[in-house]
């Protein structure tokens, strides 16, 4: 476990806050679960992801809108360092969570990915039993206590119990994408985390289920903070409670034009970029 | 058909006219499916003649002179005409024995096993027992007296007998029965035809032996299967092991690159390196621990390193690369996405890999395993120069003994000149090919338990 030292956190934030960041819109006052500074990615000697400033608010849903290959799923990546797995990846800049940057060499990577949870594009379950997907990622975490309840708690969080409360001991093979990807989100929350990052978690997926996961996502913002990569504008302006859209520069690193909040973002945004995107004149 | 389509083609009834553009292609087509079909032939026609010329040699008449006819020996015992061999009692057979062998013959067969606990026959009581008391007691000092089917089979071996004076394939002895029969009756007019399959349970259960009637493959059949066994041990963890670390763990770095590359060309290199390899580590450097004698156990009856352990650490070296190299193809198969689930959810690499990574790659694992294990299991040429014996009657006890295995057996056999040992090597093959049939079948039976439970 990485102790945090808890009073300190806030007045950091507060503090880290006042740093003047280039897209503020909307986005500051209120608590911030998560915050960029002057992050950058890189694969090898490519930069991804340019001078990120950001702050994710807490119980909040965050929407990343942005062409294709503009870094958002790498920026997403990098907030719980799972961009550490993929050969000749590094980041630089600051990720802090709870005040502490998550870059720092105390903080140990596998206690991050426990409090900041990540859904997958593609429905991924393990090849095991429902109830195994769900209880595994508490197991290995030390929870063996009333695994049953947590099992049943999370599927009914994942708005899943009802159709597979009798076929626990199924493959999760078994299920049709949509509650695939609804177990997946039970696995992710079965370990208690903070901030729940979902890639893309609806492209695979056709519109029905697509909109049972986002009235899902709704659910979910009253315990968990939520920030979604989307390729869908409809799904951000639906889902989201702020949005940030990030570009592509001439030499393909991504970089934040404008964020606020989602209702300001689509019918009043700041900059022609912005607005070229929301109206389909590219992307 | 679309209506653009069905004008593009001028008419409707033009779908059906083949254009000579389309009969060209399923020329083409056809020539590449037979073509492929000859390929799968050709590799099916050579299989069958290997199976055939096996079985060939496998079965067959056989022409048997013996010295003196059971039925004679019977009847001298006071037996009814008709009698078995087998039906004799212990003090009859023994009697036989003691008639036609001389007692310097018969005095070695008593200090192997004695014929009765109570009595000794051929040797003398106090020379026995001054052996007993010396440093190296014969096994007749330890071992239980001889059993009745024990003494029967020598009376068959010294007394009966039986020569096999000719030998017949098996097609010569179905289709040209009646020819055979004159030109035995002709030439070996002593001899009995009789049918033999020289791969028989007791083939399988008798130990070497000088005389090819009475060889069998028990002490090879014991020495591959404890070479494999000691392979398996040592490559299957250091092989799987190495893969994981590889796959999972390295970084991409150059000196894992050329570790890599290594040991690609490692599972190419020719067999016979390994035995030199295997002479040069195990034999000679690591004597005191190959041959026992660390723990005591090297006396006489071990060869000093060229022990069943040297044997089996030197396949597995020698397949330790196949193995590394298809476990690697298997835990790459894993899809990386199950990785990523795993580590999402706050689990260390170790956890993942054994938690998901493993059990997904095992199936292949094994696969991999299998193949690995046949090839150690058919190799010759470095156990010959890692120093298996050519002839050995005892079977092995444990990893610190002398040992041969049934390719050396087989290789050994048909070097010999003589017409019967080619027919025990074609048994001997059998009994590899099945040997190596069962290996394969536990192994898939294995397989499909483990990917059945993970998926």
């Amino acid at each position: 476990m990485t102790t945090v030292g808890k009073p300190e956190v806030n007045e950091k934030k507060r503090v880290d806050l006042d740093v003047p960041m280039e897209t503020s819109t909307g986005m500051g006052l209120d608590t911030v679960a998560m915050e960029a500074v002057d992050l950058n990615a890189f694969y090898g000697k490519f930069r991804a992801v340019r001078d990120v400033n950001l702050s994710f608010r807490d119980k909040q849903i965050t929407a990343l809108i942005g062409p294709s290959g503009c870094g958002k799923s790498t920026l997403l990546r990098t907030l719980n360092r799972m961009n550490d797995l993929v050969p000749g990846a590094r980041a630089e800049g600051e990720v802090r969570f709870h005040g502490q940057n998550i870059f720092d060499a105390s903080v140990d990577p596998v206690e991050l990915r426990r409090r900041v949870g990540m859904v997958f594009q593609k429905p991924n379950p393990f090849p095991k039993t429902i109830y195994q997907n769900v209880a595994w990622g508490a197991r290995i975490n030390g929870i063996k206590k009333d695994l049953d309840d947590l099992v049943e708690h999370s599927l009914r969080q994942a708005a899943l119990w009802d159709e597979v409360k009798d076929k626990v001991d199924e493959s999760g093979y078994s299920l049709s994408g949509g509650q695939q990807q609804r177990l997946c989100i039970a696995r992710a929350i079965a370990v208690k985390p903070e901030i729940i990052l979902m890639d893309e978690p609806t492209s695979a997926l056709d519109p029905v289920a697509t909109l049972r996961i986002e009235e899902l996502i709704q659910e979910l913002k009253v315990n968990y903070t939520i920030i979604i990569v989307t390729h869908n504008m409809q799904q951000a302006a639906r889902a989201s409670d702020y949005t940030v859209f990030l570009n592509m520069d001439p030499d393909r690193a991504g970089y934040v034009v404008e964020a606020g909040t989602t209702g300001a973002l689509f019918t009043n945004p700041a900059k022609q970029e912005t607005e070229d995107y929301i109206t389909g004149r590219f992307g | 058909m679309t209506p653009s389509g069905t004008e593009a083609n001028g008419g409707a009834s033009n779908l059906l006219r083949t254009s000579s553009q389309m009969r060209r292609r399923q020329r083409r087509g056809l020539i590449a499916k037979f073509s492929l079909l000859a390929a799968l032939m050709v590799a099916v026609a050579a299989l069958v003649t290997l199976i055939v010329t096996i079985l060939n040699s496998s079965f067959g008449l056989v022409a048997v002179e013996n010295a003196q006819s059971p039925g004679d020996l019977v009847t001298s015992r006071g037996y009814p005409e008709g009698t078995a061999l087998g039906d004799l009692s212990k003090e009859d057979l023994v009697a036989l024995l003691e008639a036609e062998i001389s007692t310097n013959l018969g005095r070695r067969f008593e200090r192997e096993q004695r014929f009765f606990d109570s009595r000794l026959v051929f040797e003398d009581p106090y020379v026995l027992n001054d052996l007993c008391m010396s440093g190296e007691p014969p096994p007749a000092c330890y071992l239980p007296a001889r059993s009745p089917s024990d003494v029967e089979a020598l009376v068959v071996e010294r007394v009966v007998s039986p020569t096999i004076v000719g030998t017949w394939s098996f097609f010569s002895s179905v289709f040209d029965r009646d020819e055979v029969e004159v030109f035995a009756a002709e030439k070996y007019p002593a001899a009995e035809l009789e049918f033999r399959s020289w791969l028989s349970w007791d083939f399988v259960t008798s130990p070497q032996s000088p005389e090819p009637a009475f060889a069998g493959i028990r002490t090879a059949l014991f020495g591959s299967l404890w070479v494999v066994l000691i392979t398996l041990v040592f490559s299957f963890p250091v092989g799987v092991g190495a893969a994981i670390y590889l796959e999972e763990y390295a970084r991409e770095n150059r000196l894992n690159a050329i570790l890599q590359t290594n040991i690609n060309n490692l599972a190419g290199v020719p067999s016979i390196i390994y035995g030199m390899l295997g002479l040069a580590i195990f034999v000679r450097t690591l004597e005191v621990i190959t041959s026992g004698s660390f723990l005591g156990t090297g006396g006489e009856a071990t060869a000093n390193g060229r022990t069943i352990i040297s044997a089996g650490l030197t396949l597995g070296l020698l397949i330790l690369p196949i193995i590394i190299i298809n476990a690697q193809e298997a835990i790459r198969a894993v899809p990386g996405s199950l990785r990523q689930a795993g580590m999402a959810l706050g689990s260390t690499r170790w956890q993942t890999v054994r938690s998901h990574v493993l059990p997904n790659a095992l199936s292949g694992i094994l696969t991999g395993t299998i193949l690995a294990v046949a090839r150690a299991l058919g190799e010759t040429a470095p156990l010959v120069v890692v120093g298996a014996s050519t002839f050995i009657t005892t079977d092995p006890a444990g990893p610190f003994s002398k040992f041969t295995v049934l390719p050396i057996q087989i290789y050994q056999w048909t070097s010999r000149p003589q017409d019967e040992f080619r027919n025990i090597a074609a048994a001997a093959i059998l009994a590899l090919l099945v040997l190596l049939l069962t290996l394969n079948t536990a192994a898939v039976i294995l397989r499909n338990k483990y990917s059945r439970r993970t998926a």
